[in-house]
């Protein structure tokens, strides 16, 4: 066994522990942070299977941004998840079929796909270039379009995203910096000249 | 000697391979360590001098001693571990805090050949690793079972998410001129004969000061340290810390802080390349390094980044909290984009040379 099967063996059975974690531990957190935890795993895998540039984009994307701001939500809504999970175990039959039928389904899919195409050479060894530059030559030079697509339907999404959750509130205050920074000493105060004492009338 | 060293290891196989690694990987993590405690002791000099003040002045000759008497006082003080507070994660957090850290100084190159882990996705790793050193931050402030804690976390985790944005633009901008991710290919394009105005800052101007401010708002750093807002929320995410677990946060923060200053003036300054390149070229042992470029030049030019951290610390007023999203999102992010766009037809155009 070479050093490079046993990392492999390591690592997918780190992601296959963290994901079980996922969906069984009590605290959401820790749930979380199992997630975050699988996702590094698996980025350890893919760059054993030397797709560097995915599995940095991976650790990059997913645990360094998107895991980031669940957490935020977790942490912030501090919701009890016990009533959720009353159900956790009278549903789990139903739950392990549908997850059985979704892997004989996947089986089937890569089992058909791999009968049917003989398994090649890295293509990026062929070219003589780095995974990374392969990748950058095939999204932007052969499918060039369809990455743009890609991009346009993400941007209608994330433009979409906003009118959704953007309420016009009337009556709220917001501040001008611009104005803020322009502001003067004369805007603010008026120097008021009065006399010091006030001659009072002799009492009677 | 050290080549000497080498052979011999490799003799041993692969166990010597592993050993030879590690005393790599000890011979950039004991100097960072230390880098950091003498960075703090020239901190409070130069925050002193800027106040009128003396600094630490008592220990050691000039005081330099005071970092180390602090290590040893944080080391031997009881970590107390607050009640009601998830343990685990509680120790965790700080650990998690200082691999990130660490992890990512074996990617910066100090001179040409002399980098730990030469590879090809460097400047994305370098991301990746960065933004990763926030869930210590975010861990602390949730496992601390602490109001304080809790909302320092959530400041933390909202800036540095927020300027990682413009910060990767920057990054993709030089990456765009030099068309490679490896750090020493970026410093080996901004070679040539015209000087200090081959380096990039020049093309990519407004990129390298966002970049930056940037560096400064990721590691948390005055003038927008509202995760630690010592007035507001009295430390922020390591208040219900003490003894060697902050000890930990601290080294981390100053490990980034280093590695932000050696980083910009990797990808902007031209690392080890001398401002004096290809206008002077003559042949002088020992002094050549000037005109000629060496790793005096990469540390040279990261003490100066780190020096603008203490002077920006004493100058700055504190960023309030909403200013400090409004300059990440709707000052940095346009800035960054348009200029990635302005970078892609300098290159286009060739504007821009690389190598040469």
């Amino acid at each position: 066994m070479t050093f490079e099967l046993v990392c492999f063996y390591f690592f997918g059975a780190v992601a296959a522990a963290a994901a079980l974690a996922v969906i069984s531990v009590k605290n959401p957190v820790v749930a979380a942070l199992s997630l975050v935890l699988t996702f590094f795993s698996m980025a350890c895998v893919w760059l054993l299977a030397q797709a560097e540039f995915l599995a940095v984009a991976l650790v990059l994307v997913y645990v360094g941004a998107v895991m980031v701001l669940f957490l935020f939500v977790v942490m912030m809504l501090d919701v009890d998840f016990a009533p959720v999970r009353e159900g956790f175990v009278r549903f789990l039959p139903v739950g392990v079929v549908v997850a059985g039928v979704m892997l004989t389904e996947m089986l089937m899919m890569i089992g058909v796909r791999t009968l049917q195409t003989t398994p090649t050479d890295d293509p990026a060894l062929l070219a003589g270039m780095s995974n990374m530059e392969w990748l950058g030559h095939t999204l932007f030079r052969d499918f060039l379009l369809p990455f743009e697509v890609a991009a346009l339907i993400l941007t209608v999404g994330l433009i979409a995203a906003i009118p959704l959750t953007l309420r016009h509130r009337s009556g709220i205050k917001t501040q001008n910096p611009g104005r803020q920074v322009m502001v003067r000493r004369e805007d603010r105060i008026r120097l008021v000249k009065m006399p010091a004492e006030k001659n009072r009338e002799a009492a009677p | 000697m050290i080549d000497a060293l080498h052979d011999s290891l490799l003799g041993y196989g692969s166990t010597g391979l592993v050993v030879w690694t590690v005393l790599k990987i000890l011979a950039i993590a004991v100097p960072v360590i230390i880098a950091v405690a003498m960075f703090v002791y020239w901190e409070r000099k130069v925050i002193g001098w800027m106040h009128v003040r003396m600094g630490p002045n008592q220990i050691g000759p000039f005081g330099l001693l005071q970092a180390f008497a602090d290590v040893f006082k944080l080391l031997f003080k009881e970590v107390i571990l607050p009640t009601n507070s998830n343990k685990v994660l509680f120790f965790l957090a700080p650990m998690i805090a200082l691999v990130p850290a660490l992890a990512a100084w074996s990617l910066v190159p100090f001179d040409a050949g002399l980098v730990l882990a030469n590879v090809n996705v460097g400047l994305l790793l370098l991301l990746a690793m960065t933004s990763l050193g926030v869930y210590g931050i975010i861990l602390a402030g949730w496992a601390s079972n602490s109001r304080y804690a809790m909302l320092g976390a959530m400041r933390a985790a909202a800036q540095t998410v927020s300027y990682e944005i413009a910060m990767g633009f920057a990054l993709v901008s030089v990456m765009i001129l030099t068309g490679s991710l490896n750090l020493t290919d970026i410093v080996m394009a901004q070679s040539g004969s015209k000087g200090f105005l081959d380096w990039y800052w020049l093309p990519l101007l407004p990129m390298f000061v966002i970049y930056f401010i940037s560096g400064v708002a990721e590691t948390n750093r005055a003038p927008f340290d509202v995760a630690e807002g010592e007035s507001e929320i009295v430390a922020g995410f390591h208040v219900e810390y003490s003894g060697s677990a902050f000890a930990i946060f601290f080294l981390a923060e100053y490990a980034n802080m280093i590695l932000i200053a050696f980083l910009a003036s990797v990808l902007f300054m031209g690392g080890w390349l001398s401002p004096l390149q290809g206008w002077v070229t003559a042949d002088v042992p020992w002094i050549d390094w000037l005109w000629k470029g060496g790793w005096q030049w990469t540390f040279i030019k990261a003490f100066l980044f780190s020096f603008f951290y203490l002077w920006f610390r004493a100058s700055f007023p504190r960023y309030r909290y909403d200013q400090i999203m409004r300059l990440g999102w709707k000052v940095f992010i346009p800035i960054t984009i348009a200029w990635v766009v302005v970078a892609a037809c300098m290159k286009y155009f060739g504007l821009v040379t690389i190598g040469a």
